[in-house]
């Protein structure tokens, strides 16, 4: 025998078996490059997987809160998650659980819409705004009448709440400060400007939750207007289309967004407000007037609600929508809401219904098992790494739209076609420097109080608002 | 960090407050106190006291030194690549650079777990070492039988088949075996616990037998077509696509199944839909020699020319055609990472070549014989079969292989033969049978379970097979380099010549122009005609004078440097020299 040493492979079946049936598999890891081929195109079809299964479970809708009429405004408990204050065009004011999807309290609070809800910081009230000239506060206790009436000369359309003082602000026909120990406003934000009429009336105010001495608002005129209650008005811009709604970013506390009437989101840096920077980015993607927004409590989302019968999801630093929802028998919706939690978005619209979707519209509801948990970062690292290849790509921006919406798009990318042509030809046959070129991000924005011509009467055409899309807002302006 | 005084080390459980109040008392209080274990004492004399200060090494500063520090070998085999070089973002674009650096830093960390699993590798290699002045050649499988534990003796056995010359394969996983013969005889079974699975005769010519993705089906490349049984010798399916089959081939990963037939013809078969991805011609006759490379699931065929050729299914001709031998190539494989390659011609050659850099051999032996066999472990070694004979080699890549390792003389020709994938066992298949052979250190001694589990169970496979589909790589991403797919796309050579040679040869764009409508006798047919005539010339002019411009623009660079040649001061002779034709435009 010449053999001097000899080790042959021989594995022990019991140490690569379990040893009852009890038992979970043994599972032994070589993580030996050699072992393992085609690293890149397994994980290319990994990542395919993990989008078609995206846009196999995107089922965003989960149920819906009826009512007895079109729903007009919608806002947070101020103390409970679970719960949200609704009201309606008939003055209704009502308590919803959303977990259990059923209506805890009822109140005919006004005399016909309620126009806005309100919960106050202290944690047990709110406040409601009707259309009878009155505003509300309802204590938290199941009382049926309200603890504080302020009366006033004329409608209200909005209220807002400062984050900790007690004080809140309202406006109309004038933009007001009221303390709430008093019947009387503290101030009001009188600011007739050149060339707009005196009675404009003034849609949405919003105080800021960070710097909360800040707020805005935005009024019929065009105008969007900043307040410091510590001073007097700040800055007036005037936009060429009417502002909705307004939204400040909680996490970036300088970032104001605007819905628009002319289809549009607008985020502002109101650190720029002076200057051309001052529109940070343009969401686009609604065929119609948009008319509330709301940010997720992670300052990266804000969702919103639009005539054009939709719902749709923004991420703050893109222009085009990352979602968007909408129902068959959804009407047009009138107030949108991102649940505290980040979970859901209720948007009430004009067919009786609050509706509750997922935020995430493929997130799997309840607990995720550990195994279930890092399967799904997992993919969504495999998304991130392989997103921007052109099959997965298309998997991943397809939604599919109701039909209006879908022609409205394709009409609407005609027109701009037509108008950007239109522009282009008209600089070549200019002289040059006749027609410049204004960035997409100014075009809508007239500019501000000083900037603006006295004279003239802020017709978008004439000063240079041209933008896309801008004269047949127009048209639909009073839908 | 480094600089301490004596005491400040000592304070391991009070509190940071207690630490620091004795740190300052001993700051001016340690007098001659010198314990050696502190090295750079400094002392000095300060306000008439004497002050000693001790600066503590680094290495016995640390108490908890963290974890053990990976072989930096041991990290250039679960190396990722070398990553990105940050410097080529710029300065200003921070989030972007602040990103990689955090991506970069992930895959590191991936790299660096990976290594540290090997200590957690349970198997040895196994490895065979003769006494001194004999050779491990001289070592029979009797021997070795002898010496080994008496599973493992049980792994090596003979079987005496009538049915020869045989053709064999393993499944990926190493647990089962089929073998086919010349006159229809298909066997397949568990060859560790000998348990036969099915056994048939074909009654035909079987050429080559196969494994699909499991165990449970086989396909066999009969006289006419491609047969597919399942576990139990049913017949599942019959390819009349793949007729004439020579060699079959199964890429696990893509679910294909590949053929080379007698007329030269390539085809690979998708056996999860059952639709052939394509089939053409090679134009290089007859294909008997065909391996795939594991590494990039390319094929590699032999020709009668000494070339090797490799196709993918993406194009129909070879995407990389190399002369290996001057002679006739017998056999080729490609070792498991698919970084080698070993031919063998009738020029009694072996070569080893760089199979991901082919222009050159990395070493070649030479034989006594042409070798008809080539086959590499797990473990690189190299097995090549000359006759009856079978030659095992070590270090064939590194170029020591000056005498075989191991040799086997088989009762007949050796037909076909394969290592076993994770034991230390090579299978040849002969005229006369089958025999498993011992050689020790050539399987990889551990697998990896979600990969390849030679102790899977039923629910086990069944989960990896759906698994396995699941993540079944298109075939369109079969290429030379696996890579590609996360790589940036560069355009190649060629297609750059393409676009240019597409920007140089423009076609007349078609012009559907439809003529208005007019009144007073204007729209005639001939009017009409003639009105869309010459809307359709007038464009079509304006664009080839565009195109026409553009071409000189691109074309005046290169042939700038023409004429400079052509303008030399011209002499009176000149006149007699051959006129040149004048040179066609394009």
């Amino acid at each position: 025998m010449s053999i001097k040493k000899i080790n042959v492979i021989s594995r022990n079946p019991d140490q690569y078996l379990r040893e009852t049936k009890r038992d979970i598999h043994k599972v032994q890891r070589n993580y030996d490059p050699d072992l393992h081929p085609f690293e890149a195109a397994r994980e290319y079809k990994l990542a395919l997987n993990a989008v078609k299964l995206e846009k196999v479970f995107a089922k965003p809708f989960i149920g819906s809160l009826t009512h007895t009429e079109e729903v007009s405004a919608i806002s947070r408990h101020p103390s409970r998650l679970s719960c949200i204050f609704t009201g309606t065009v008939d003055g209704e004011v009502l308590l919803w659980n959303i977990a259990t999807q059923k209506r805890q309290w009822q109140v005919q609070g006004h005399n016909g819409k309620v126009w806005c809800i309100v919960g106050a910081p202290d944690g047990n009230s709110f406040f409601t705004v009707g259309n009878d000239k009155t505003i509300k506060r309802w204590s938290l206790e199941d009382s049926d009448l309200p603890t504080d009436t302020w009366l006033c000369d004329t409608i209200v359309t909005s209220l807002t709440h400062h984050r900790y003082r007690q004080e809140f602000v309202t406006c109309g026909q004038r933009v007001l400060l009221w303390d709430v120990g008093t019947k009387a406003p503290k101030t009001s934000y009188d600011w007739t400007t050149t060339g707009d009429r005196s009675d404009t009336t003034t849609t949405c105010v919003k105080f800021s939750p960070v710097q909360a001495d800040v707020f805005a608002s935005g009024d019929h005129s065009n105008n969007l207007v900043l307040y410091d209650t510590r001073a007097r008005e700040v800055k007036k811009l005037k936009m060429s289309m009417r502002i909705n709604s307004l939204a400040w970013n909680p996490m970036e506390a300088f970032i104001l967004t605007a819905a628009s009437e002319d289809y549009n989101v607008y985020s502002f840096d109101i650190r720029n407000f002076d200057n051309k920077g001052r529109v940070v980015c343009v969401h686009e993607g609604h065929t119609s007037a948009v008319t509330d927004i709301d940010y997720a409590p992670t300052g990266r989302e804000f969702c919103t609600a639009s005539f054009d019968k939709s719902v749709r999801i923004f991420r703050t630093t893109e222009a085009h929508s990352r979602d968007v929802y909408h129902g068959k028998r959804m009407f047009r919706v009138n107030c949108v809401l991102w649940s505290t939690d980040n979970k859901y978005i209720l948007s009430g619209s004009s067919d009786h219904n609050v509706r509750i979707w997922k935020a995430q519209a493929s997130e799997k509801m309840g607990i995720l098992a550990p195994r279930e948990k890092s399967a799904k970062n997992y993919n969504e690292e495999l998304k991130n790494k392989f997103g921007h290849f052109p099959e997965l790509r298309r998997i991943n921006h397809h939604r599919h739209l109701p039909k209006h919406i879908y022609n409205a798009k394709k009409e609407h990318r005609a027109i701009k076609d037509a108008q950007a042509r239109k522009e282009a030809n008209r600089r070549i046959h200019s002289r040059p420097g006749a027609v410049p070129f204004i960035p997409f991000q100014q075009r809508s924005v007239v500019g501000l109080q000083d900037e603006i011509p006295s004279t003239s009467g802020f017709s978008p055409n004439q000063s240079g608002g041209v933008g896309g899309g801008d004269e047949d807002d127009e048209e639909e302006d009073d839908m | 960090m480094g600089k301490f005084n004596k005491m400040g080390r000592g304070g391991g459980s009070s509190s940071n407050s207690h630490w620091n109040q004795q740190q300052q008392q001993h700051k001016f209080k340690s007098k001659g106190m010198k314990p050696e274990r502190y090295s750079n004492v400094k002392c000095e004399v300060k306000d008439g006291v004497m002050v000693t200060e001790y600066t503590l090494s680094r290495k016995q500063l640390k108490r908890f030194p963290g974890r053990k520090v990976v072989d930096p070998k041991l990290l250039q085999k679960y190396s990722k690549g070398e990553g990105v070089q940050q410097k080529i973002y710029g300065r200003k674009n921070s989030i972007l650079r602040h990103k990689m650096k955090k991506k970069e830093e992930k895959i590191h960390q991936a790299e660096e777990e990976a290594a540290r699993t090997e200590t957690l590798l349970t198997e040895s290699s196994g490895l065979l070492e003769a006494e001194e002045g004999t050779y491990t050649a001289h070592i029979t499988q009797k021997d070795i039988r002898k010496a080994v534990d008496i599973t493992t003796a049980a792994k090596g056995f003979d079987l005496q088949l009538p049915f020869g010359p045989y053709k064999m394969r393993f499944t990926p996983n190493g647990r089962h075996l089929v073998l086919g013969g010349r006159k229809g005889h298909l066997a397949a079974f568990d060859w560790v616990t000998k348990k036969l699975h099915t056994e048939i005769n074909v009654m035909e010519s079987i050429h080559d037998v196969c494994w699909l993705h499991t165990e449970q089906m086989m396909a066999a490349a009969q006289k006419e077509w491609v047969y597919i049984y399942d576990n139990q010798g049913t017949e599942l399916h019959c390819l009349k696509k793949l007729d004439r089959v020579l060699k079959l081939e199964f890429l696990p990963y893509h679910f294909l199944l590949c053929s080379s037939s007698e007329s030269g013809f390539l085809s690979w078969l998708d056996v999860t839909l059952g639709k052939e991805v394509i089939q053409f011609p090679t134009r290089k006759g007859r294909i008997e020699i065909m391996c795939q490379n594991p590494y990039n699931a390319v094929l590699c065929c032999g020709h009668a020319k000494g070339t090797v050729t490799m196709w993918t299914p993406n194009k129909k001709e070879a995407v990389m055609t190399v002369l290996c031998h001057p002679r006739p190539v017998k056999a080729i494989d490609v070792d498991p990472s698919g970084r080698y390659m070993a031919t063998t011609g009738l020029d009694r050659m072996v070569k080893i070549w760089d199979s991901r850099n082919m222009g050159e051999q990395l070493h070649s032996y030479l034989l006594p014989h042409g070798a008809m066999n080539v086959k590499f472990s797990q473990k690189n070694l190299l097995a090549v079969s000359l006759g009856n004979v079978v030659e095992v080699f070590k270090d064939v890549i590194t170029g020591g292989a000056s005498k075989s390792y191991m040799t086997h003389k088989a009762d007949g020709i050796v037909t076909d033969m394969q290592f076993c994938p994770y034991e230390d066992i090579l299978g040849i298949s002969t005229y006369k049978g089958y025999s498993s052979l011992i050689i020790p250190g050539a399987g990889e001694p551990n697998f990896d379970a979600l990969e390849a589990n030679p102790y899977i169970s039923l629910s086990g496979r069944r989960e990896a097979e759906v698994k396995a589909v699941l993540t079944k790589v298109p075939s369109n991403l079969i290429t030379l380099d696996p890579f590609t797919i996360g790589q940036v796309d560069v355009p190649t050579l060629q297609e750059k010549v393409d676009a240019k040679a597409k920007l140089i040869h423009v076609k007349k764009p078609e012009i559907d122009f439809t003529p208005r409508y007019r009144m007073k006798g204007k729209s005639g047919s001939a009017q009409k005609f003639k009105r869309k005539q010459k809307v359709k010339v007038d464009q079509q002019r304006e664009y080839l004078k565009a195109a026409k411009e553009q071409r000189e623009a691109l074309l005046s660079d290169t042939t700038d440097s023409k004429t400079k040649q052509d303008d030399k001061p011209s002499e009176v002779l000149d006149r007699f020299k051959p006129k040149k034709k004048a040179q066609k435009k394009n």
